[in-house]
């Protein structure tokens, strides 16, 4: 039974607006010239293929469904409480192979010594064998060959698939010749000889270990994308209205407008914004608490805070945008072309949507891009203190939390850190090159 | 280089400097030579886009970053330039070559005193360690008042015209052989510009310091040079001393160039103009780079490039047709026939538009709560009428409040007082929809052709807005149907209606913002500036087609400039501002050719002239700031003629003639004589 979560529409909807984006853009010249030098950057390709990696991931992980529970024919179909993702169905196995605890990664026994049966018969303290990982194995002495084994077999298929990417690179740059393929493709050929033995070796183990209550800790990572992917992109759209509104209404209309607007955002800006989000999240969770028939499942609850906290951060992090804005609308409403309006009696809101919005436009896609990786790094952080995400949704910021009492243990528990570090900074990364790139391609003044 | 005379200080041969453009390599300079001798100002004259600034920018090797110097030698005294190490380099520029540059204001670092400026150039090249003496020598050598205390202010505090005797003293301060001048006076107004280049031809001749100075004003090059070269498309096309040059100029660029300037012999005719556009010089050329834009080119033009074929002693030419011997003498044709019809006629006409006593005030605020400390009085009582079909050039140096005036006519600015009628209607009363129906009336072009059209928008949607808005033309097929007349009108191809702004050249820009003008069918335009963005050859064009449009449509201008050579040619009326006050009114022949305010009679003498020299009455200082305008007569600070009285009360005006008045205490006197 498919289940329809807010932010799944909105995600959804945001990929059909970027289409539509992309469609208006062709017929707009100008604008298809700034994207084309956006993508004529190398770092721009290479960056966007690590985000289309990540969409990936987050879109596939936005289609949930509830599955159904095995049922005697006849009777009535029943669905379990749970919901799962269609990301859920190909990680079917990293999913349900939970161990005790902590293993390491790729690790065949557990992490810690436990009480055992000795094959003699008595007992002893020593690292039991995994449920999971390594369990084809008979002892440890085969572990080394296997796992070269595996890894070497992911590079094979790696290599066969890097191949057939090449060609069809190839035939793209024949026809597109200034755009540099090249990099695109170093981009995906780093993708395929990680994931390629990831995955030979995740059939068998656990490639990124597992977690304190022993799920894999691989599959934790995967599902964090798309709560990172999905409070980048809609604060990133809350915030946009609230700030374009008010930024060019201050800087066009000035007087007693702008006197307000610069108000109220300098009085945002001076308040602690963690104390604000803090305060505006925990009123959520009363309502959430105090209204349980509102929602069917706990995945529901859990969406809820986790848009609520899209808004909320959105409503909170404006300023910065609204400020660029009044600054660049006051420069443009005294350019000429904005007076020739006034004289031949154009009407306030067309002078504001024809003239000053679309000459403001590179302002905005390169704040919208910039502020994707601030708001990743921010719900990582509110999550941390505890006044982001659901504890139960997946989120970089989760792990990190759970795993911090675990550096002062020893030996240390570095992996659930390190992965979730390694995704951040790979996902902020490839938005802040491509952000970069975006604004080089926009900016007027760096055109040669 | 012919002449080859021993004291070349500097010698460019063959110079070559590439830029790299999208578009391929765009070959700024292609093959200059010249040389500038001791003690001589030499000028490089061209349009923009003709490799000028890039050739004066490659001697010193300060090109950007797209470009690089492709072959050539620049020797300067017995040292070759070009091979020098940039360690070496460093030690020549500012040395041995100074540069100055158009624009004093950014041409010096906002948060140094001046002196610290001057000084560090002085530490830096001549190890002298405690210049502090020196500075205010220079300071005192380029003409600023109280140097003591000038040395230790910062560069905002300093008018634009201090600012670029700064930068010429920072530029003088280690003896440089050689001085480079980029267009030093394109910023500055007429009279500041009279006082710079006196102060640049007096320092030329007390240290015999080489000048190389950049301009596309020939009137500045009549006034300075000893010898001229034209450039044009990367090419020198002629070599001359100056006099040869103005008398009798050989390449038919340069006969265009002076065809082309608007003067009141031409009146009644059109501005000759060059047709097309600068080549682009990424494109490989066969023959003349000249050839398309050329009346006088024939088939071996086309294949054929020209070299430079030396005339006489030191004079080059790179044109085919002098080989067959020299052109004739320029004759200053004097075009008889309408002017004086049009000079009498002015009456005639009804009113079309009035200002009476108009003021527009702006507030400076202050502190917390915004208080009004005083006002900028930008517009302080000034009365105007514009008539039917006419022009009245609305004249004054920047600062004056002349846009501010042409603004305020149109309610794009509200008035603060006085009384601004169009058409018999008051306007200062109308609000909301009225106004807005008022505004088919009156339009404005501005000086900005890049800032004046949107860069987001096509050419029919720019001609479009204003006749949607305005209720022009009863349905859209009417309206692209009259989109298509405009710009036919303006002389641009009907497939310029689906480009963009950028795609278009700044002549053409402004023809684009003419049509938009004209699209709602106004009876009065406020020209603010319109030409002096623009080269004089497109100036030309832009120039006839306001005058055609006049001659057709019965449309009235309001002409605000600081181009007196215009209003000579195109005004009918002419009304002379300062410091927010029209302070002499009357027609174009009475004022131009008798100024009778001391004001009027300085700029007048202050423009440099390509035709004959006239005496320049000097004035100190600057214009005033209009927060506190002197007591009494505003001009009574500068004014050769001031008198005690002046300081008591600002002058009233008194009427002259039927069509004249002037405001000066002078001629109340003469009046009062002449009535007892």
């Amino acid at each position: 039974m498919p289940v329809i979560l807010a932010t799944d529409v909105l995600v959804w909807l945001l990929v059909l607006a970027a289409a539509g984006y992309g469609l208006y853009c062709r017929r707009q010249p100008h604008l298809a010239a700034a994207w084309q030098r956006v993508f004529r950057s190398p770092a721009a390709m290479a960056s966007s293929v690590a985000l289309v990696f990540f969409l990936g991931v987050a879109l596939l992980d936005s289609l949930h469904y509830r599955p159904a529970l095995d049922t005697r024919p006849g009777e009535q179909k029943a669905y379990g409480t749970e919901v799962r993702s269609v990301l859920d169905l190909p990680l079917a196995d990293l999913r349900g192979n939970t161990e005790k605890t902590y293993s390491a990664p790729l690790a065949m026994v557990s992490y810690a010594k436990e009480q055992v049966e000795l094959p003699n018969g008595k007992m002893g303290r020593e690292f039991p064998r995994l449920r999971f990982g390594g369990s084809h194995l008979k002892d440890a002495s085969e572990w080394a060959g296997d796992v070269t084994r595996r890894v070497l077999a992911g590079f094979a298929a790696s290599v066969l698939l890097f191949i057939m990417a090449a060609l069809v690179i190839r035939r793209l740059g024949k026809r597109r010749p200034e755009i540099p393929w090249n990099a695109a493709l170093a981009a995906v050929g780093g993708l395929l000889f990680v994931t390629g033995p990831a995955v030979a070796l995740s059939l068998c183990y656990h490639v990124l270990g597992t977690d304190k209550v022993g799920q894999d800790v691989l599959y934790l990572a995967l599902k964090s994308v798309r709560t990172s992917v999905v409070i980048g992109t809609l604060t990133t759209i809350v915030l946009l209205p609230v700030g374009i509104a008010l930024g060019i209404m201050a800087g066009y209309f000035r007087g007693w407008v702008d006197d307000v607007i610069q108000y109220v955002y300098t009085t945002l800006n001076s308040i602690p914004g963690v104390l604000l989000i803090a305060a505006s999240v925990l009123m959520v969770q009363v309502y959430v608490d105090t209204h349980p028939d509102l929602f069917q499942t706990a995945a529901q609850r859990a969406d809820f805070r986790l848009l609520m906290l899209c808004i909320i951060m959105g409503l909170t992090s404006w300023t910065g945008l609204t400020r660029v804005l009044r600054g660049e609308t006051l420069k443009l409403s005294q350019l000429e072309y904005v007076q020739a309006a006034h004289a031949f009696g154009v009407r306030q809101p067309r002078i504001l949507a024809r003239h000053i919005l679309p000459n403001v436009a590179h302002i905005v896609i390169i704040t919208l891009a910039l502020d994707f990786s601030g708001f990743v790094l921010a719900e990582a952080v509110l999550s941390y203190i505890g006044v982001g995400v659901d504890p139960s949704t997946n989120s970089f910021g989760t792990i990190i939390n759970a795993a911090r009492l675990e550096m002062s243990r020893e030996p240390v528990v570095w992996w659930t850190l390190a992965t979730a570090f390694t995704f951040m900074f790979v996902l902020v990364l490839a938005a802040n090159l491509f952000a970069d790139a975006a604004r080089d391609g926009f900016d007027p003044r760096v055109r040669v | 280089m012919s002449g080859g005379s021993g004291d070349a200080v500097l010698a460019v041969a063959e110079l070559r400097t590439r830029l790299d453009a999208p578009g391929g390599a765009v070959r700024a300079v292609d093959g200059v030579d010249f040389e500038l001798r001791r003690g001589e100002c030499f000028a490089l004259v061209g349009e923009s886009g003709s490799g000028k600034s890039m050739t004066a920018l490659s001697i010193l090797r300060l090109l950007p970053e797209a470009g690089r110097i492709t072959g050539g030698r620049v020797r300067l005294g017995e040292q070759e330039l070009l091979g020098l190490p940039e360690l070496a380099m460093r030690a020549v520029r500012g040395r041995r070559v100074a540069m100055i540059f158009q624009e004093p204001a950014t041409a010096l670092n906002p948060v140094l005193t001046v002196g610290r400026q001057i000084a560090e150039v002085i530490e830096r090249h001549t190890g002298n360690r405690n210049p502090g003496k020196k500075v205010l020598e220079l300071l005192n050598a380029v003409g600023v008042p109280d140097p003591a205390r000038r040395c230790g202010e910062y560069p905002f505090q300093l008018s634009g015209g201090l600012k670029q005797r700064v930068m010429i003293a920072a530029a003088l301060a280690a003896e440089p052989e050689v001085l480079i001048a980029d267009e030093p006076t394109t910023a500055l107004d007429v009279t500041i510009q009279a006082q710079i280049l006196d102060l640049l031809a007096r320092l030329q001749a007390e240290r015999s310091m080489a000048i190389l100075l950049i301009t596309h004003d020939l009137g500045i090059v009549a006034r300075m040079a000893q010898r001229v070269a034209v450039m044009y498309a990367g090419e020198i096309v002629e070599v001359a001393a100056r006099d040869d040059f103005f008398a009798a100029p050989q390449h038919p660029y340069a006969q265009k160039l002076f065809e082309a300037l608007p003067s009141p012999q031409k009146r009644g005719a059109e501005l000759s103009v060059i047709a097309g556009q600068v080549p682009s010089l990424a494109a490989n050329f066969t023959g003349c780079r000249f050839a398309e834009r050329c009346e006088s080119a024939w088939d071996r033009c086309r294949t054929e490039a020209p070299r430079l074929i030396p005339l006489g002693a030191a004079r080059l030419v790179r044109c085919h047709l002098r080989e067959r011997g020299p052109a004739a003498a320029r004759h200053a044709v004097a075009i008889a026939g309408t002017e004086e019809v049009t000079y009498v006629a002015v009456e005639s006409e009804p009113v079309l538009a009035e200002a009476v006593e108009l003021k527009v005030h702006f507030p400076i605020r202050e502190g917390l709560f915004k208080r009004v400390v005083g006002q900028v009085r930008a517009v302080d009582g000034v009365s105007l009428t514009v008539r039917t079909g006419r022009t009245l050039a609305l004249v004054g140096e920047s600062g004056c409040g002349k846009t501010t005036v042409g603004k305020a006519l149109l309610r794009l600015l509200q008035p603060t007082g006085g009384r601004v009628a169009f058409a018999g209607r008051d306007l200062a009363s109308l609000s909301g929809a009225e106004l807005r129906a008022s505004r088919r009336g009156m339009q404005i072009i501005f000086q900005d052709p890049y800032a004046s059209l949107n860069p987001r928008m096509r050419v029919a949607e720019i001609l479009g807005e204003g006749m949607q808005s305005l209720d022009v033309g009863a349905s859209d097929q009417e309206r692209s149907r009259r989109i298509a007349t405009l710009l036919a009108q303006v002389g641009l191809p009907a497939e310029a209606l689906q480009r963009y702004p950028h795609e278009f050249s700044g002549g053409q820009r402004q023809r684009i913002a003419i049509a938009r003008a004209l699209a709602v069918e106004p009876r009065l335009i406020v020209c603010d500036e319109p030409t002096s963005a623009l080269d004089v050859s497109v100036q030309a064009q832009i120039l006839n087609l306001l005058k055609e449009l006049q001659r057709r449509l019965g449309i009235a201008y309001l002409f605000i400039t600081h181009n007196l050579s215009i209003v000579e040619y195109l005004a009918h009326e002419v009304a002379v501002m300062y410091l927010g006050r029209i302070v002499e009114r009357g027609t174009a022949a009475e004022v131009l050719e008798n100024p009778r305010h001391p004001y009027t009679a300085a700029l007048l003498s202050a423009v440099p002239m390509v035709e004959g020299k006239r005496d320049i009455i000097r004035l100190q200082g600057e214009l005033p700031s209009p927060v506190h305008p002197p007591a009494g007569c505003h001009f009574h600070p500068r004014c050769p003629e001031a008198m005690p009285e002046c300081r008591l009360a600002y002058p009233e005006p008194v009427r002259l003639s039927r069509t004249r008045t002037v405001s000066c205490l002078l001629y109340r006197a003469s009046k009062v004589a002449s009535s007892s």
